[in-house]
């Protein structure tokens, strides 16, 4: 198993986000459905140990979670959080503060293509993207760090349909080219359709349903 | 500059027309400021009263360490001061604490090592005071502008983290703004000053008789010493004061509203 969950809890605020989440999810492409507000963010900020839980294992590739470190692990388990998160400047300096991050070689030619991005967006300022280039950005900067496991949180929620599309489609080609495992939050059941291999439907932050796709998603 | 003058309790009392014509002003133009100008009139002339009884018996007694009780005093208020200034960074007492002792410490330690002033009461106390209040007011700034925007930039922040950044990687940005959002207000009054307003000491010096050379003389080097204080106290107080924003597995805090603390 890639992540295994075991009675994760967590508390924000006075509110139950995570109520003991027992959960697996296996290499390849598996997708977190739910309404929002079903904790579904949680999980993956977990996953990335941007939070810990407050009671409950967490574990990536059979090792606990508490037991790694957490800078190494974020660069392999890359987590593309919703926006706004560039930094100021181009997309080439984001992208080169990324490969520097992770101690890689700067290749921006392949990270912007991996994407879905024309070289000359290297040049680009972050100010003057639209929200799916925005989104390209993001999955450029956390390529360069050549990660093993991509998290991506609500990568097409704030997209029209035709940029939606095509992110989707960058998506199954960079599955096809890197080989790379794919978790991915979405508050809609046809994307997972489209996207994954394995789903983990939430409901109110517990973990209600998760199997293969056939069998989550009729 | 040991020429004095004597002020008498009459001369004082006189200027309270003025403040009776803030007041005016704002009864008349409904600023709903009268109290607060009346607690402001109160406090400073029993604050300042009161302090004056303690520098009396400061300079009576001329010994070093009360001078030192008096500054920790001021420190310690200081940063209490300071701290409501920065509701939004948690655990901000103890930065702010250590910046205004460093600053207080270097800087004193500097115009007597350097023979500028000698190390007396009458010298340390005034100019510790100034150099105290300076830091605590730069410090403040700093370190609400840090709350602010480790705040309102929660997302970036996180983002950066998530990319294996260690939580000083993820704050520099910010850190560095604070830093010169505290330091900027004193580098451009020195700029103006004499310009567009008359420094205190200057103005006190002038009032008092002094030859306008020494008075210009002793306030280059008080506005110097002050730039370098504030910079301490700046630098002390952000680069401890972030640290209090992350875990030490590189995470961002949850940060609720920490109104004391």
């Amino acid at each position: 198993m890639l992540f295994e969950l075991r009675d994760v809890s967590l508390t924000r605020g006075g509110r139950r986000v995570l109520d003991s989440v027992s959960v697996a999810i296996p290499a390849g492409a598996t997708a977190i459905v739910g309404p929002s507000g079903a904790g579904k963010s949680t999980v993956l900020r977990l996953l990335n140990r941007l939070a810990d839980p407050e009671s409950g294992t967490i574990s990536y590739r059979g090792v606990p979670l508490p037991e790694r470190d957490p800078l190494a692990l974020r660069r392999e388990v890359s987590l593309v959080p919703q926006l706004p998160a560039l930094l100021e400047g181009t997309v080439g300096s984001n992208i080169a503060y990324a490969t520097q991050l992770a101690g890689e070689e700067l290749d921006l030619e392949r990270c912007l293509r991996l994407a879905g991005l024309a070289a000359e967006f290297a040049e680009r300022d972050v100010s003057r993207l639209s929200v799916g280039e925005q989104q390209r950005a993001m999955l450029a900067r956390a390529l360069a760090q050549r990660p093993e496991v991509l998290l991506l949180d609500e990568p097409t929620s704030a997209l029209d349909h035709a940029a939606r599309d095509a992110i989707e489609g960058t998506l199954a080609e960079l599955r096809r080219e890197l080989r790379i495992s794919v978790v991915l939050v979405s508050h809609d059941p046809e994307q997972a359709r489209r996207l994954s291999e394995w789903v983990v439907r939430m409901e109110d932050g517990r973990a209600v349903e998760a199997g293969p796709l056939a069998e989550v998603i009729a | 500059m040991t020429t004095s003058i004597h002020v008498s309790v009459g001369q004082v009392a006189a200027t309270l027309a003025l403040v009776a014509l803030a007041a005016a002003v704002s009864f008349w133009r409904k600023a709903d400021l009268e109290r607060d100008i009346g607690i402001a009139t109160i406090r400073s002339a029993v604050q300042l009263t009161a302090i004056g009884y303690v520098i009396k018996l400061i300079f009576d007694a001329d010994t070093i360490w009360l001078v030192f009780a008096l500054l920790t005093v001021m420190v310690f208020f200081g940063a209490l001061t300071a701290r409501g200034r920065a509701k939004k960074v948690p655990g901000a007492f103890w930065p702010l604490l250590i910046a205004l002792g460093a600053a207080g410490t270097t800087t004193l330690g500097l115009v007597v090592a350097l023979g500028v002033f000698e190390a007396t009461p009458r010298y340390l106390v005034p100019v510790g005071g100034m150099v105290i209040g300076n830091a605590m007011t730069a410090s403040a700034v700093a370190l609400n502008r840090l709350g602010d925007e480790m705040t309102d930039s929660r997302n970036r922040i996180e983002a950066t983290l998530a990319l294996g950044a260690t939580g000083q990687e993820a704050a520099q940005p910010i850190v560095r703004r604070a830093l010169r959002s505290g330091m900027i207000t004193l580098v451009d009054s020195t700029k103006t000053t004499g310009l567009i307003f008359f420094p205190g000491t200057m103005v006190g010096m002038l009032l008092a008789g002094a030859n306008p050379t020494d008075a210009v003389r002793l306030q280059l080097i008080l506005l110097y010493a002050l730039l370098g204080s504030v910079a301490i106290a700046a630098l002390v107080a952000t680069t401890l004061a972030y640290r209090n924003f992350f875990t030490p597995a590189q995470q961002l805090r949850e940060i609720e509203t920490h109104p004391l603390s």
